[in-house]
């Protein structure tokens, strides 16, 4: 249990904090909470993929003695919550009211004083149901005699949700017609399911007096639930705490909001007691968040050199009965215009084509449809494949057709921005700490003897976390991650930050050095002026929509070079005011994604090693470097935030102990 | 029905329903949380206890079986104040991400050490393979398991 590098840093092994109650079997899962009071819920499911709902008889379910409410689509009808939307501007029922969509379902919901009478009570509620054909492949969605399953749509006469496409199919089809080599195949990628080892479950709490709402939940992202549930209970946001205890593991399956979420909380609003639902393996693997189910063709286009010229990429995503899946509306297929990877390509086109089918709504799972796992897949693939056609290592392939540092930043043929990256050297570093050489030689020789030995190699480019808005946001919500910065009368400092933990340890990064995380500020004594401009990593990848390209402010009267000094007498600004005793045609102006307050702040580099940050301020007198390896060449006073590259507290250039991330 | 059993070391008497599971009766009569209901089906070894001297999946252990017997739990694996070495190489080796499969590996990997002191790899995978962990990639585990069988050999 190495608390890290003698010198405190804390790079390398770390005890994990939350290890000492998992260990002592002391963690608070969601079916850990025990409230006084509190009733369980069960959930009717429906056994048939698609079929009219005719009738659901719950007379013999309500007179359980140990039940205390049942409620069906119509009861919850009644209340304006049958329906809920989902992250991608559609909209799920919570308890079917017309007909079922997907076998597994919700189409009634029980609250009894135990788990056992809940269960019991399921089998006494009798439904009766007009089975209608269904739609289970997702190639005959979009057939003219498909059945039409989501009716409830006004209009809505086929199976289609969207059309989505990115690049130049102009470009593509040119750069195709002049290719020497075209390869193509047909891929599935199926679904899959995350199977967390704790299924979804919520214990929910309406405080009738107050009109507040407590809900615990296996939820990755509580703060996106809070703002859905106000969308549609009808809560104000501060009038709902969601509580998201430890995690049994998410792998996505705990984003979305499940019908059995709102359920519990419907039958803690008519009971007035707490109300504990949590489902079992089946229901999880039957009814919760899948992910990927892309039906794909794609094709490449090379010359017989082995340079790649152009993709090109068609797709059917199914998205099952409810289009649930987790992605920013504004891309409706994700991130999947990231489709051309890594690789420098004259052209690429994608089309994407989402459609219904009667199987439990799509989700998230290992960063699918938010982030690009698909897309990877299919442009990997088809560089495997036209490394057998062309008889080159897949490596060397790869290794001739990744962007080189020079090209960055660079546009991608579907509009990305990539802003910087040095892909060249990550294969290569990753070739040699594989062994790949040997692992060839090694592959020789068993295929020689008859073996089967394959090598897999796989090289991509992705958005990672929640990003900026311009990108990422999700029915308004932004995505963006909520922080809550406390300094308190000792000087200490207290951080709190959404993002929620399913076992990657965010709880023990305490003593993490990474410069340019504000996890920095959790526990830091502050000794002195901070810069109040948190440095970030590089931009993520910017829309077409959004590329600004930042230049600096050009000044009418100074000198050409920057950073620019105006040596006439500072103007006044529009109030009176001199811009902070530069000519303000020269003050530098924030980089869009990036603003930071005057004075402005830069990176410089500590002489040992680790990054730390300068401010400079006008000075008038021409200053002393505080050390001979400090800037000298302006006429500015040059002070260094501590804390920032992890040195002690009361930074110096000649600063000992320097132990951050080099 | 009442059933009497020793629950880590402690002796119980309860009225309970015959249909009852062991693994409900432990977290919810007797808020012994640390075993965790997975599956339902005995295919995760979330739930697994000690019944006895063995380890059993006690999501398919109705509580009236394991009347007269004695139970041990992921709370009763070391003495309050102390770390069964099963329990420190979890941590030590990073044996663990979410924890909801902790209590039942370490308790079948407690079982494996008193049968096996020094167990092998391949041992200690076939011994842990009724056991599902949905983070780790079971290396670390099998790393944590080792690490407790050498330093319960060291003393």
């Amino acid at each position: 249990m190495s608390a890290g590098r003698p010198d405190g840093s804390a790079y390398g092994p770390v005890p994990r904090k939350e290890d000492a109650r998992f260990i002592r079997g002391r963690g608070t899962f969601v079916d850990d909470v025990q409230l006084a009071g509190m009733l369980h819920g069960a959930i009717l499911r429906s056994p048939l993929a698609h079929a009219r709902i005719r009738s659901v008889d719950t007379v013999a379910a309500q007179a359980h003695p140990k039940v205390r409410a049942v409620f069906t689509g119509e009861t919850l009808a009644a209340r304006n919550l049958a329906w809920m939307p989902t992250l991608s501007r559609d909209v799920q029922a919570v308890l079917a009211t017309d007909k079922v969509r997907f076998q597994g379902q919700e189409v009634a919901f029980v609250v009894a004083e135990d788990r056992y009478s809940a269960r019991d009570a399921l089998e006494l509620i009798h439904v009766e149901y007009e089975p209608l054909p269904p739609v289970i492949d997702a190639e005959r969605a979009l057939d003219p005699g498909a059945p039409v399953i989501r009716d409830d749509i006004t209009g809505k006469a086929d199976n289609h949700i969207f059309d989505w496409s990115a690049g130049d199919r102009a470009a593509t089809d040119a750069a195709f017609a002049a290719a020497d080599v075209v390869v193509a195949q047909d891929m599935l990628y199926p679904r899959v399911h995350p199977a967390p080892l704790e299924t979804c479950g919520a214990v929910a709490d309406m405080d009738e007096i107050s009109g507040k709402l407590t809900i615990w939940s296996t939820s990755q992202a509580p703060h996106a639930h809070r703002t859905l549930y106000s969308l549609f209970l009808g809560l104000p946001e501060h009038k709902i705490r969601v509580i998201s205890p430890d995690i049994g593991g998410g792998f996505g399956n705990k984003a979305p909001v499940y019908p059995g979420y709102v359920c519990a909380i419907v039958g803690s609003q008519v009971t007035g007691r707490p109300v504990k639902w949590v489902e079992d393996r089946s229901e999880n693997l039957m009814s919760t968040a899948f992910a990927r189910d892309f039906h794909m063709h794609g094709e490449i286009a090379a010359t017989r050199d082995g340079t790649i010229l152009a993709l090109r990429a068609t797709v059917l995503a199914d998205h099952g009965a409810f289009n649930g899946a987790a992605q920013p509306t504004k891309f409706p297929a994700g991130f999947f215009g990231m489709f051309s990877g890594s690789y420098d390509l004259r052209a690429a086109h994608g089309q994407v084509t989402g459609v219904y089918t009667n199987k439990a709504p799509g989700g998230v799972a290992y960063s699918c449809s938010f982030r690009i796992t698909e897309a990877v897949y299919l442009v990997e693939r088809l560089v495997d494949l036209l490394a057998r056609e062309l008889d080159i290592d897949p490596a060397e392939l790869r290794m001739k057709n990744l962007l080189r540092p020079e090209q960055f930043p660079h546009t991608t043929p579907t509009g990305w921005e990539y802003d910087s990256g040095d892909y060249c050297t990550t294969l290569r570093v990753a070739l040699e700490a594989a062994g790949y050489a040997e692992l060839r030689r090694e592959q020789a020789q068993r295929r020689a003897r008859g073996e089967l030995m394959g090598i897999g190699i796989s090289f991509f480019t992705e958005a990672v976390g929640a990003g900026p808005r311009a990108h990422m946001d999700i029915l308004g919500l932004g995505m963006a991650d909520g922080a809550d910065l406390r300094v308190l009368p000792t000087g200490k400092a207290v951080l709190a930050v959404s993002c929620q933990t399913q076992g990657q340890g965010h709880e023990s990064p305490r003593n993490w050095a990474c410069p340019w995380t504000t996890w920095r500020w959790c526990t830091g004594t502050p000794t002195g002026r901070r810069s109040a401009w948190a440095p970030t990593a590089p931009g993520p990848p910017r829309s077409p929509a959004r590329r600004r390209r930042w230049r600096p402010a050009r000044c009418a009267t100074g000198p050409g070079s920057w950073p620019r000094r105006c040596w006439r007498p500072p103007p006044t600004t529009w109030n009176g005011r001199t811009a902070g005793g530069r000519c303000a045609a020269t003050r530098p102006r924030a980089r869009p994604w990036r603003r930071s307050p005057w004075p402005r702040t830069r990176r410089s580099t500590c002489p040992r090693g680790c990054r730390g940050t300068w401010t400079r301020t006008p000075s008038t007198t021409r200053p002393t470097s505080p050390t001979p390896t400090a800037p000298t060449s302006a006429w500015w006073t040059w002070t260094r935030a501590p804390g920032w590259c992890g040195c002690a507290a009361s930074w110096r250039w000649t600063t000992a102990g320097c132990g951050s991330i080099r | 029905m009442q059933i009497t059993m020793t629950v880590n070391d402690a002796a119980v008497t309860r009225e309970i329903e015959p249909r009852l599971l062991l693994i409900h009766f432990l977290r919810d009569d007797l808020g012994l949380t640390g075993s965790h209901w997975g599956c339902d089906t005995s295919n995760c070894g979330a739930c697994v206890v000690w019944l006895d001297e063995t380890p059993v999946k006690s999501c398919t252990v109705l509580a009236a079986m394991a009347d007269g017997h004695r139970v041990r739990t992921v709370e009763g694996m070391a003495p309050p104040g102390r770390l069964d070495p099963v329990q420190e190489g979890f941590a030590r080796c990073h044996g663990l991400q979410c924890g909801f499969c902790t209590p039942g590996m370490m308790l079948t990997a407690r079982w494996l050490l008193d049968q096996n002191p020094d167990p092998t790899e391949a041992e200690i995978r076939e011994a842990l393979s009724g056991q599902v962990c949905r983070c780790t990639g079971y290396e670390n585990i099998v790393r944590a398991v080792r690490w407790a069988a050498a330093h319960e050999v060291t003393g």
